[in-house]
């Protein structure tokens, strides 16, 4: 078995790939809304699609706010502790 | 019969014996002393072994309880997959190193008091610094050195907190401290040191990208998680550590973004695990340290098959960057897949193993009604998919084509890989079988519907960020600076504030002073005689001794810091060994 082989083909169709993605995203916000609440610990538990947007706004949240520390004062060249 | 047998008696003990063998005798050995170790774990009950009275202290080497046992099994398990992993490495003393390490790692999960702790601590911190000079580079020679002065440190912090704690109680017995008063603080900051939380974490990040290829997946294992058990054991309950460890788990994740070095990376997403586990120790529910105790266990299998398979790329391409890596998945199939499920498990997705231990300690943040402890722990599980899932694995593995084509890596480093990867995923599938292994009774059930689809949402749509903002996520050729600036570049600035201000100071001051004094000058004629003829004598005289004495040790002295950390390292085995001989 050319599992390098099965991997390229599979890569091979990013469209196809694309489309199982976003039938993906959004049949798991249909499917909260019509899940049971068992637990509410916090007001948002109620919310159907709550984490799939806390989860979205983490990764953009996480990805600016390095990338900005990192250029504003953390990100130095990789010769900056030799001299 | 003998009633109880330290697993370490075979790490330790057995480890110097690798240099009899070559060859095949030379692999077999390697893993039949962890094996060893790990059937000997199996076949321990619990109760208090290994008592010994040393100087009106009491020692304990076996405290075997449910909480060491399952640290022991996984360490165990851990130092069996990193020997196998490491089978071609040629250099014993790596070999060596690592199964004293391990050894001391078990030790420390064993030890029922405070002393025999501390000696188990000083062997990790001495035995695990060979296994980043033993890459023999000069970045790994001084990233070495100072994880060495800042364990040395946190050694230090340690043994003055047990010093304080026997004076206060006078016991050595190692049980939940008594808040309050230095002992507690001083014992708590060697434990945070260990356990590499902000600002005391910088070595990590600092050191383990630096090591071998393969101590690097020794070390990722053994140095946080003992700090973990001993915080589990001590600290259990204590606020703080709430905060500490959501700060931590978000800490690690703002620097992951910002490297470019693989194992840079994945150094980083170990102190962020690892907040997940100290959030659960503060916390302090049964659920939370039951979480605790779960994601240690898994965090062990997943993040050694991470270093594992970065190990991997950089041992066939040469490379370590991901600026300068990409495209590699069709010439390293099985290293790709088998690390994207170390990403899967250590991101929690459902099946694998994070999401039966990581979300115990999420939910009993839930249960205790800690909303910002909750948001903020969910929103490092979307900067661990990010990163350890999404951006090393895509700019590693896919992207731009970096034009490298190599294999994939020897034999046995797959089959360790392997191994890991099936327990990642056994964990993840058969939860009751980790759950068994835990401190209390688990009434917990990953697997509801609403649950499955919670975590697949916040991962998904990490995922629909990442892919979003793809542009903007790749490595860039530059390095962070952490707290450890301040021993690597404040301590140059302080130096070059001397030589350039303070002296250039002096110097004037002490010019002036010569010609204001000039005046005074035949007080200092009748001076300068005595000085001449008496003190100076004097001076000589025990000067020339001196050189004598010096020229005498000079021989004894070889100025390599490796050879001075052997030698104490040497020395505290030897005590240890006398010790257990009578």
């Amino acid at each position: 078995m050319d599992l390098g082989k099965i991997l390229e083909n599979m890569m091979a169709k990013p469209a196809l790939l694309k489309r199982i993605g976003w039938v993906t995203l959004a049949s798991l916000v249909v499917i909260d809304f019509f899940l049971p609440r068992p637990y509410l610990h916090f007001f948002w538990d109620s919310l159907p699609g709550f984490s799939a947007v806390y989860g979205f706004v983490s990764c953009i949240l996480i990805i600016v706010v390095s990338k900005a520390l990192g250029k504003l004062w953390l990100l130095k060249p990789e010769d900056y502790y030799d001299d | 019969m003998i009633e109880w047998l330290h697993p370490s008696l075979f790490l330790i003990l057995g480890a110097p014996f690798v240099t009899l063998f070559r060859g095949r005798a030379r692999q077999a050995w390697i893993v039949f002393l962890p094996v060893m170790a790990f059937v000997t774990v199996l076949m321990m009950s619990p109760g208090t072994y290994g008592v010994f009275d040393f100087m009106g202290l009491e020692l304990v080497f076996g405290r075997v309880d449910k909480l060491s046992l399952a640290f022991a099994h996984v360490f165990t398990i851990a130092a069996t997959i990193g020997a196998i992993y490491a089978l071609h490495v040629e250099d014993d003393s790596q070999h060596i190193a690592a199964l004293i390490y391990a050894g001391a790692a078990i030790g420390v999960t064993f030890a029922g008091d405070l002393l025999a702790l501390f000696l188990f601590w000083e062997i990790m911190a001495f035995a695990s610094v060979w296994l980043i000079w033993a890459r023999r580079v000069k970045a790994s020679d001084e990233a070495g050195y100072r994880y060495l002065l800042v364990h040395a440190a946190g050694g230090m912090l340690l043994l003055a907190g047990i010093l304080f704690h026997y004076t206060d109680t006078g016991s050595t017995a190692f049980v939940a401290m008594q808040p309050g008063g230095p002992a507690f603080w001083l014992i708590l900051a060697g434990f945070l040191l260990n356990a590499a939380v902000p600002p005391l974490h910088a070595w990590l990040a600092d050191a383990y990208p630096e090591a071998t290829i393969t101590g690097a997946v020794f070390l990722s294992a053994f140095t946080t998680k003992t700090a973990v058990y001993t915080l589990i054991r001590g600290y259990p309950g204590t606020e703080i550590l709430i905060w500490l460890g959501t700060i931590m788990a978000l800490y690690g994740v703002v620097y992951a973004v910002l490297a470019n070095d693989i194992r840079r990376l994945l150094a980083y997403h170990i102190i962020s695990q690892v907040g997940y586990m100290v959030a659960g120790v503060g916390i302090g529910t049964v659920m939370a340290l039951n979480g605790a105790v779960a994601h240690a266990y898994t965090h062990i299998l997943y993040k050694g098959l991470l270093f594992m398979g970065a190990g991997a790329v950089i041992h066939m391409t040469s490379r370590s960057k991901l600026t300068e890596l990409g495209g590699i998945y069709r010439w390293m199939p099985w290293t790709f897949v088998l690390y994207m499920i170390g990403g899967f498990s250590i991101s929690a997705f459902p099946l694998f193993s994070g999401f039966v231990s990581k979300s115990m300690v999420v939910d009993a943040a839930a249960q205790s009604h800690l909303s910002w402890i909750w948001l903020g722990l969910t929103m490092a599980s979307a900067g661990t998919f990010l990163h350890t899932g999404l951006k090393l694995p895509y700019f590693t593995f896919l992207g731009k084509d970096c034009g490298a084509r190599p294999t994939d890596p020897p034999l046995n480093m797959l089959v360790a890989m392997g191994i890991a990867a099936f327990l990642c995923v056994f964990i993840g599938v058969y939860p009751s079988w980790l759950y068994a292994m835990l401190p209390d009774p688990v009434a917990y059930e990953p697997y509801t519907a609403t649950h499955v689809v919670w975590a697949l949402q916040i991962l998904l749509f990490t995922g629909l960020g990442f892919f979003m903002l793809l542009k903007h996520v790749g490595g860039e050729p530059k390095i962070s600076m952490d707290t450890d600036w301040l021993y690597r570049k404040a301590s140059r600035l302080v130096m070059r504030l001397i030589n350039g201000v303070i002296a250039p100071a002096e110097e004037a001051v002490a010019r002036f002073y010569r010609h204001v004094l000039l005046g005074n000058v035949f007080v200092g004629r009748k001076g300068l005689w005595l000085d001449q003829n008496v003190i100076d004598g004097a001076v000589n005289g025990v000067g020339a001794l001196v050189l004598r004495w010096a020229a005498l040790m000079r021989q004894l002295q070889t100025g390599q810091i490796q050879h001075y950390a052997l030698l104490m390292m040497v020395g505290s085995l030897v005590l240890l060994s006398l010790y257990w001989l009578f």
